[in-house]
């Protein structure tokens, strides 16, 4: 049998323990069955908004895309020699890295109101999730960027390259081979961490699996199967950077 | 090559006046004066950290100098983004470790510049990449990309994708150092030809052997100072200074 075909046989067997020891809590199937449509949205909130699992993707989506943009500003800002830009994006990265990102959420939501604006729980989820992984991530581009040899910038910059030009063309595309991977790894995290914005109430995996766990005092079962929900999520981003991974094979001289 | 001194017909290319550079407490360029006319080549030689190499990147401002001032074709070389831009773009640099944008084909690498920055469409910087490509013999190689290439081929390609922005002035870092030496001789002769062709070069090297027959000009500098400066055939049979004597003793040994 082929190296693949041993691991998928060792992947069935942890699967089959994993499936006995679950098993045995005596767990109500029918519930789970009940449930896991609402969970997987399949059907909307009485109010028409999405729910479950289509929210928690959309969440993390959105978020994706703007904590890469302010992730890359940020780095550009703590690489610049401007003191208004590296200070700006220091204090930022500082901020959003040493506090929780539950605090972070409720500042936003509960607390953003006081000053004028009041967010929607959604935007709140948002903006809660971009800036909290912004940080991170600035970091990721920072080490991505400078781990660009030097000699690269100087041969761009004598050509008589125009600065955004050098970065886009020359540096950027050598430093995503090193940032695509920490950046996925960011990402499955992210996964994992929009299950704080059940704190403010929106209806994605995991405060439904609370709130059905809650009405039916069957925590378990819920808790599962939003667990192994949020596993496959998972696995399909593991799978989609491993895709982008192979896209980026050339290697430096 | 020619023996006259710079003749004054020729119009002045670079200019360096008084140029001092510090990295933290260390003075690299010590009040360093220079003047290159068009056409003329020059090369730079001189102990390992003497100043040779921040000499030339103080020309296109890779380096910034502290004080004095760096005239390129007239124009003071200084941190407004605008000129850095045109005066870039008409001194060529080729350096030690090459520095091709591996992530892009040699064609690719050629290409970029004149269609970024003198905005030629593609078709004609393609054309001109090509022609430069076979004037460093290297026209098959086009379609690779550097790290397929050898040592002394992916030189001359960063010798073409310089040249493509058709620059005024070719600024060599020692262009060879970094070859195995069976490859040097591939580089050296590509220059050889640019500087018959008429190229204002200013070339740091320990090529004794190229610098005999190509330079106009030899320039010894050491800590920082220019020792000596003279024509090849005094430089090398009669150098006037006890250090440059001392520097040729040890060069020329291993020739």
């Amino acid at each position: 049998m082929s190296f693949k075909g041993k691991v998928f046989l060792v992947w069935m067997l942890l699967a089959a323990c994993f499936a006995a020891f679950v098993a045995s809590f005596d767990l109500k199937l029918s519930l789970i069955a009940d449930k896991l449509p609402f969970l997987l949205g399949l059907h909307l909130t009485p109010n028409g908004f999405i729910q479950g699992l289509p929210l928690t993707l959309f969440l993390c989506l959105a978020a994706m895309v703007f904590s890469t943009i302010l992730g890359f500003l940020a780095a550009l800002g703590r690489l610049s020699g401007n003191p208004l830009a590296y200070g700006l994006a220091t204090f930022y990265t500082s901020f959003f890295r040493g506090t929780p990102l539950l605090v972070q959420l409720m500042l936003i939501y509960l607390g953003l109101p006081q000053l004028g604006p009041v967010p929607g729980a959604v935007p709140a989820g948002i903006i809660a999730l971009s800036l909290c992984y912004g940080a991170y991530i600035s970091e990721i581009f920072r080490a991505g960027i400078q781990a660009v040899p030097n000699g690269q910038r100087e041969a761009a910059a004598a050509l008589g390259l125009p600065r955004w030009l050098v970065m886009y063309k020359v540096i950027l595309p050598q430093a995503l081979k090193l940032i695509v991977p920490p950046l996925g790894a960011q990402f499955i995290s992210m996964l994992k961490d929009s299950s704080l914005v059940s704190m403010v109430g929106l209806w994605e995996i995991m405060f439904l699996a609370q709130s059905y766990g809650r009405s039916s005092y069957r925590y378990m079962e819920m808790l599962l199967t939003a667990a192994v929900l949020y596993w496959l999520l998972s696995i399909v981003f593991e799978a989609i950077q491993a895709r982008i991974e192979a896209r980026f094979p050339q290697g430096r001289h | 090559m020619s023996t006259a001194p710079l003749a004054a017909d020729k119009p002045e290319m670079l200019r360096l006046e008084g140029v001092h550079k510090h990295f933290g407490s260390h003075h690299v360029l010590r009040n360093v004066s220079l003047s290159v006319r068009q056409g003329d080549k020059v090369v730079l030689c001189g102990p390992s950290g003497s100043g040779k190499s921040t000499l030339i990147r103080c020309i296109n401002r890779l380096v910034s100098h502290d004080q004095g001032r760096v005239l390129v074709e007239g124009i003071e070389v200084s941190d407004h983004a605008r000129d850095l831009e045109l005066i870039r773009r008409d001194v060529g640099m080729v350096f030690q470790q090459f520095n091709l944008f591996p992530h892009l084909t040699i064609l690719e690498n050629c290409t970029l510049a004149p269609m970024w920055a003198r905005k030629m469409g593609k078709k004609d910087a393609e054309a001109l990449a090509l022609s430069l490509l076979e004037r460093v013999h290297i026209p098959d190689q086009a379609h690779k990309y550097p790290p397929q290439l050898s040592g002394g081929q992916q030189q001359r390609a960063a010798i073409a994708r310089a040249l493509c922005m058709k620059p005024k002035v070719m600024l060599f870092d020692e262009p060879t150092s970094a070859l195995d030496p069976e490859m040097v001789k591939e580089v050296l002769d590509v220059m050889t030809e640019l500087a018959a062709e008429g190229m204002t070069m200013i070339c740091v090297t320990h090529e004794m052997g190229f610098a005999r027959k190509v330079a106009d000009q030899v320039v010894f500098m050491d800590k920082g100072e220019i020792v000596e400066e003279a024509a090849p055939e005094e430089f090398f049979t009669a150098p006037r200074n006890e250090r440059t004597r001392q520097f040729l003793c040890q060069i020329l040994s291993h020739e």
